[in-house]
This record gives structure tokens, sequence and C-alpha cells, in this order.
């Protein structure tokens, strides 16, 4: 099969804008694959060379060790703060945030809103897998009712405990938000048409259309106790009936956008 | 008679998570478990005829470690490569 492997015959190759750093995500964690398509997009577009990126507290505080684009480190929550001041001083880089349900949506909800608000010209990737993975799964905003996690060791209990925060529905709310979708990273089909959101939301970016958000439904595998392929099946079966795939907020110049 | 495709997986990375083994169309995946990577992973390999480059395994690998290769039959006009 050697003679297969010559370069005019090659389909799928690892995109350019990755270092060749492994990761130190778990084994099968979709983090890594949100990673991959970013990177793949940042290829398409030849952004890299102009992108900043903006690393989260959580398991993906090293991001910066994985994309071949320039990058900074945010204290917890606070990316789209670091993103706004990154991007008004150099208006023509592409700045992008990666962040957690923790970090986005519990001690950087002031942040995030408040960028959407002013419409700040950033792109946001918000990984959603419903706890927060690097702490040891504990519960997170987005924890499903009756969800068990190391801080609800009985499941979550709205009661006490309040409801979890569908922040895709809550930031499309805001007028400065020109593209917020949620997309998932479960199987072959939904991956790809996260691709294509990763691509729009950049572009959405590059033409100075406003604040652009996707967010990812994606696993914990270690923290769920499940193995990788359980983890997709449990995403799709509980977490995306609460979490509805789909275009949250197009502003009518997106909504132009052929691409 | 279908597309002959192959891929080769990077010891570097693969962990063995098995997603691709799962997502694999006709099921040509299985991990080596006669072989471990440098951190301990069994590595996924081919273990059968069948594999058509769909590069479904590549799509849904979360640690990019898989590349994809697809026979360019004398008709078809060969593609860019990696998108
Ligand atoms: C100021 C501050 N408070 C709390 C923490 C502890 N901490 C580290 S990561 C994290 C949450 C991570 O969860 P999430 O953002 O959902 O990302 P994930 O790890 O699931 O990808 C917390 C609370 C911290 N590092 N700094
Ligand atoms: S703890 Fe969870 S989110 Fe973090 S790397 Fe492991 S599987 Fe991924
Ligand atoms: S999906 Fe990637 S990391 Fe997981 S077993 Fe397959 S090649 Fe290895």
């Amino acid at each position: 099969m050697a003679t297969l492997m010559v370069p005019e015959n090659l389909v799928y190759e690892r995109p350019r804008s990755f270092t060749d750093a492994p990761t130190h995500y778990c084994p099968g964690c979709t983090h890594g694959v949100a990673h991959r398509l970013i990177a793949e997009v940042l290829d398409e577009m030849g952004l890299a060379e102009r992108t900043i990126g903006v690393a989260p507290v959580g398991c993906a505080v090293f991001a910066y060790n994985y994309f071949d684009t320039d990058f900074v480190e945010a204290a917890h929550g606070r990316a789209p703060a670091m993103a706004t001041g990154i991007k008004r001083v150099l208006p023509d880089s592409i700045v992008f945030t990666y962040q957690g349900d923790g970090d986005l949506a519990s001690i950087g909800m002031g942040e995030i809103v408040h960028a959407a608000a002013r419409g700040e010209n950033i792109t946001v990737f918000f990984i959603n897998n419903a706890n927060y993975g690097m702490t040891g799964g504990q519960m997170a905003p987005t924890t499903l009712p009756g969800m068990k996690t190391t801080s609800s060791p009985d499941g979550r209990d709205v009661e006490t405990q309040g409801y979890p925060i569908r922040m895709a529905e809550m930031l499309a709310t805001l007028d400065g938000a020109a593209y917020v979708v949620r997309r998932s990273l479960h199987d072959p089909a939904n991956i790809r048409k996260a691709k294509k959101a990763i691509r729009i939301a950049f572009e959405v970016q590059d033409r100075k259309l406003g604040f652009s958000m996707v967010e990812l439904l994606s696993t914990c595998p270690s923290n769920w106790n499940l193995s990788p392929v359980e983890s997709l099946k449990w995403l799709e079966e509980h977490m995306i009936p609460f979490f509805p795939l789909g275009d949250y907020k197009v502003a009518p110049a997106v909504a132009e956008l052929k691409i | 008679m279908p597309a002959k495709g192959w891929i080769q997986v990077n010891d570097l990375y693969c962990k063995g998570c098995e997603l691709c083994v799962a997502a694999c169309p006709p099921k040509v995946l299985a991990l080596n478990m006669e072989r471990l990577t440098p951190k301990g992973y069994h590595p996924v390999h081919i273990v059968k005829d069948g594999c058509t480059g769909c590069a479904i395994c590549a799509l849904v690998c979360p640690d990019a470690a898989i590349t994809v290769y697809r026979e360019v039959t004398k008709a078809a006009v060969p593609v860019a490569a990696g998108g």
C-alpha cells in the first residue's frame, strides 16, 4: 500500500496551522476536533499569519501550544476583554477566543455579554461540555437538570442550583451580535456543519461585520465516566434536546455572504 | 470497484480513542494490540481491505493523527491536496 502514499493521492493531512505538538487532551475529547476545525479553516482562508488567539483557563489553557499562530493567555473568563483590546489596537488582525463553559458562562459571564453587546469585531469559540473539565468535572452553568457531577453528586437540582443557561440564545438577543450559532461535534455530518459555521464566523470578522460566536457541543469522556464513543451518543441524546442546534442570530449583512 | 484508499496514523498523536474505528464506514480499522505508541496507547491501523479513502476517520479524529490517501483513477482530475 506504500505505493498509494504519494502526494498526488493525498486527500487529508494534518492542518498547517497546527504546530507539531501533541495535545494534552484526554483520548477522544472533542476539544481536539474543535481545534482541528479551527486550524483547517485558518489554512483554507490563509489567515494564520495575522491571527491572534486568546486561550482561556480550563482544559484549553494550553491552546497556544497547538496553533501555529500568535496567542495570548487570558485570566479566567477574561478572554473577550483581552480580545477586545487586541482587536482595537490591531484592527486588521483576526482575533479569536476559545473558551469553555465554566470560563465563558460562569466567571466570564460579564465579559462575554458586554463584548457581544458592544459588537466587538471578534470571534468566540464556545466549547460547551456541560461541566468544568479541567478541575475534575464540577457543575457548570450548562450542566443539565438532574446531571450528576462531582459537585452535584445527586444530580443537578434546579430548585437549589438553578437552571442551565443557553448562551447562544441569550447572546443572540443583543444588537451587537452579528452571527451566533450552535453546532455539535458528535458525528461526521455535524462536524462538517461546525466547520462551515467556523468559516462563516471568521468571514464575518474579516469583513468587519461584528461579533461572532460559534457554540460547539463537545464531550468530556473522562468526567462523564463514559468511553469516547459512548460520550458522542450521550451528547446526542442528552445535550442536543436541551441545547438545540441552529442559527440564533444571523445579521442581514451576514445572511448575504456567499461562502 | 470502490476507490482504493489508505491511511497513515502518526504514533506521536494517536491516543487509541477508537472514534475513527466507530466512524469508519467500511469498518476496516482497529487498535493494534501488538504495539504501543511512545505515550503508551495502542494505535489504530487498517486490518482489512476496503478502505475507500473517504477521510471520515480523519474528520472525527480529535488528534489530527491521520493522513488519508486515495488512488487517483486515470479518468479523474487530481484534486488539490489538503483542502
Ligand atoms: C480565578 C480562578 N478561579 C477558578 C479557577 C479554577 N478553574 C480552573 S479551570 C476552571 C473551569 C474550567 O471549566 P470550563 O471552562 O468549562 O473548561 P473545560 O475544562 O471544561 O474545557 C476553574 C473553575 C482558576 N483557575 N482561576
Ligand atoms: S477533562 Fe474533559 S474536557 Fe478536559 S481534556 Fe479531558 S475529556 Fe477533555
Ligand atoms: S480517532 Fe485519532 S486518536 Fe482516536 S484512535 Fe483514531 S487515529 Fe487514534
